[in-house]
């Protein structure tokens, strides 16, 4: 392969897998914080507004760091994917500026609202002002999601005379089917990420005797949260989503699958390595007749290999395809089981003294963002080698004036900024987490002045 | 609709310099006209609530570029790669500046964060006054539209040149000068005591330098493109922006001196419009000049 396609791939890939460490937190953490509002607001319980209002310090260091990272996703575009972005700008030009201006502009003036503007918008208006945040930065998603769907699934556009593509019904762009499936998808795995992190620190609380009554009631919260989206992840969000991917792309399907020749009562594998060269899959863990169920609903139905499709529509990279698929797969069930316990022990009342439980989900903080990112893997690389299903090829679509040593030269410039923002993030938010929840929080931690919006 | 669209676009990139220009200047005087942890406070809390909206403006602007112009972004985006690129780190820092130095009530902490804001506004300014240079200068575009500049060459404005030469360089300068000046009125006008004192003082001696400046970068830029003039020779009546430019330069000590704050500010912000407008006048209809082909 290309020397300086494979660095502008890289560049991509790093810069929005560390960016969308971020969003996922911010967007799922969003909606939680409206829960705690209302019950504030319901109960008249000071308790669950200083539970917002330590939940709103987390959610603006995730948003600054989405911010400053999130700015040169724009700019790739044009810098790294010129050809690509020359073709197709008439198209995803028009959600990423709607993205950059509308939902960016409205997101972080209510941000602004929310953090600061407690006192003078009283009880009502700031739940409304947290309220307005949840759904800036769910259409902020949304307008993402759009554009990447129209590159796995490219609808409503036409081809111009130059060669370009323009959009030919902008609601056709905007409810691509494959769009809507994605982001339910994606939103339910943000709740998720931000489900399991309210648990873990709350389960950090409880374990060290530290802030009990905000351990528990973020506990309770992650847990109820966790457990209902972790299944809507699965199902209908999941399940939906393979089928649609089965129906639009079914190489990617057998080649997440492992499945490299076709078989009716195709079985699926849970555990094993893919052999590319002998076509197999080794030390092979199946359940017979599974993957012909889900995608058709029988358990003898055909499902295509990997033969049946020529070889240069393969996606380039099975190994890690298939890999990204079952770790996040996996990752996904293994949620399941963990929130399912947590509830029961919550119901029977004994969660909280379950010191065990409490290190699981304590533990568990780091596996979402494993999945979510797994998850995103998924679909990038199960596009390949098309940077746009069908009509655009990866090798088409890089910056061809701008060659392996200048690319090399920012990625690790960008790896090297990004490390020193990891370092800052985590020092930040092990600080609040320490310093926790609760009335003395206008004390050390002084973020207490107008500066932020963003 | 060609022009429909190039005027947005103009219009974003002129709002986005003016309004981010301010702050971008603010930054730049951070460091040097606040010495307290409360005057730095100050200065912060003055563009704090106002400083990211700005930014969007580069947002839209880009995003714009995109959907209207797909192949000046690519060609353009890819071909200034590298200082776009250093922009991009450089609004990084800018944003962590703003953003976490009061995170930690600790002078090392907010030391390091004064340090990136100011830092990284002074280069933006001089890549922002460096990247219209480039498109005034213009660029090797190839047969299928697009380019590559390295950072710099020989310096000179020949047919290869690079990011920065002799000429970009003038106009990075007259971008920091005359956007530290805009935030020295922007300060002027939102601060009191001290602070105010030193902003003024600022401007007061920034101003004779920021005319001579404009003035060398006028004859700079008709040294290295006098096809700049054909519009001007075609529609005389362009001839009022660089009389406007002159205006709002001559308007801004004037109000200085009244104490008249707000007027001093419009002015320098009158002043950025009009030289970007003069330059607009002159380029279109180009997006981006050739130093390749003739220019039409």
């Amino acid at each position: 392969m290309d020397h300086a396609l494979v660095i502008h791939r890289l560049h991509f890939a790093f810069t929005v897998t560390f960016h969308y460490l971020f969003p996922q937190l911010t967007m799922g953490l969003a909606p939680l914080i409206v829960v705690l509002k209302t019950l504030a607001l319901r109960t008249g319980n000071e308790v669950y507004n200083q539970a917002a209002r330590f939940w709103a310090k987390i959610f603006g260091i995730n948003f600054i760091m989405g911010v400053v990272t999130g700015i040169p996703m724009e700019f790739q575009f044009g810098t790294n994917w010129s050809h690509f972005s020359r073709v197709t700008g008439g198209v995803i030009g028009q959600p990423l500026v709607m993205e950059g201006v509308f939902s960016f502009f409205l997101e972080s003036a209510f941000l602004g609202l929310f953090l600061y503007g407690e006192k003078r918008l009283g009880p009502r208006g700031h739940w409304w002002s947290a309220l307005l945040v949840f759904l800036g930065s769910w259409l902020s998603g949304f307008f993402i999601i759009v554009t990447d769907a129209w590159m796995q699934h490219p609808v409503a556009y036409e081809r111009m005379a130059d060669g370009g593509y323009q959009v030919s019904s902008f609601w056709g762009l905007l409810f691509n089917p494959w769009a809507l499936l994605q982001y339910a998808h994606n939103m339910s795995g943000a709740v998720i990420t931000a489900a399991f992190v309210m648990s873990a620190v709350g389960a950090y609380y409880l374990v060290e005797e530290k802030f009990v009554e905000y351990g528990r009631i973020f506990v309770r919260l992650g847990v109820i949260t966790g457990l209902v989206f972790c299944i809507l992840q699965i199902f209908p969000t999941g399940d939906l989503h393979g089928r649609y991917l089965a129906k639009h792309q079914p190489v990617t399907t057998a080649a997440m699958e492992g499945l490299f020749k076709t078989e009716s009562g195709a079985p699926i594998v849970i555990i094993g390595q893919p052999d590319e060269e002998h076509q197999r899959i080794d030390n092979p863990f199946v359940v017979n007749k599974a993957l012909s169920f889900l995608i058709y609903g029988t358990t003898t139905a055909e499902v295509k290999g990997l033969n049946e499709f020529p070889r240069d529509e393969w996606p380039t990279n099975i190994p890690l395809l298939y890999y990204s698929y079952h770790i996040m797969a996996g990752l996904g069930t293994i949620f399941v089981a963990i929130m399912i316990t947590a509830v029961f022990l919550l119901w029977r009342k004994k969660l909280f003294q379950s010191r065990w439980m409490l290190w699981v989900l304590m533990l568990s903080l780091p596996f979402p963002y494993i999945a979510n990112t797994a998850g995103w893997m998924t679909a990038e690389i199960g596009r390949q080698p098309w940077l746009v299903y069908g009509l655009m090829r990866t090798t088409e679509g890089y910056s061809k004036y701008v060659n392996a040593g200048n690319g090399l030269f920012t990625l690790l410039g960008f790896m090297g900024i990004y490390s020193l923002l990891a370092v800052l993030f985590l020092f930040l938010f092990q600080r609040e987490v320490t310093h926790g929840p609760g009335p003395g929080m206008d004390g050390p931690v002084n973020t207490g002045m107008p500066i932020t919006l963003a | 609709m060609l022009l429909t669209w190039f005027l947005l676009v103009a219009i974003m990139i002129t709002a986005y310099v003016v309004l981010d220009g301010f702050d971008l200047g603010a930054g730049a005087l951070h460091l040097l006209i606040a010495k307290t942890d409360q005057e730095r406070r100050t200065i912060l809390r003055s563009i704090g609530p106002v400083w990211d909206g700005n930014e969007v403006w580069l947002i839209a602007g880009g995003g714009t570029l995109y959907f209207a112009f797909p192949l000046l972004y690519a060609s353009g985006f890819s071909g200034f790669y590298l200082p776009l690129m250093i922009v991009l780190w450089l609004l990084i820092f800018r944003g962590i500046g703003i953003e976490l130095r009061m995170h930690l009530d600790s002078p090392t902490w907010r030391g390091f964060f004064d340090g990136c804001f100011a830092f990284s506004s002074v280069l933006l300014t001089i890549f922002y006054g460096a990247a219209l240079g480039n498109v005034l200068r213009g660029v090797p575009l190839q047969k299928d539209g697009y380019f590559f500049l390295p950072l710099w060459t020989d310096w000179s404005v020949g047919p290869q040149p690079g990011i920065l030469d002799w000429y970009t360089i003038i106009a990075g300068v007259v971008a920091l000068v005359a956007l530290t000046l805009h935030g020295a009125h922007y300060l002027a006008l939102k601060t009191e005591g001290d602070l105010n004192l030193r902003a003024r003082g600022v401007a007061a001696s920034l101003w004779p330098v920021l005319v001579m400046v404009t003035l060398a970068s006028l004859v700079a830029t008709l040294i290295v493109r006098p096809e700049l003039l054909n519009n001007y020779k075609r529609f005389p009546v362009f001839f009022v922006i660089p009389l406007a430019v002159a205006a709002s330069l001559f308007l801004m000590p004037h109000f200085r001196r009244k104490g008249a704050d707000k007027a001093a500010f419009l002015a320098s912000s009158a002043y950025l419009v009009f030289m970007l407008v003069g330059a607009a006048a002159g380029v279109y209809p180009n997006l981006l000049v050739s130093t390749t082909a003739p220019f039409p």
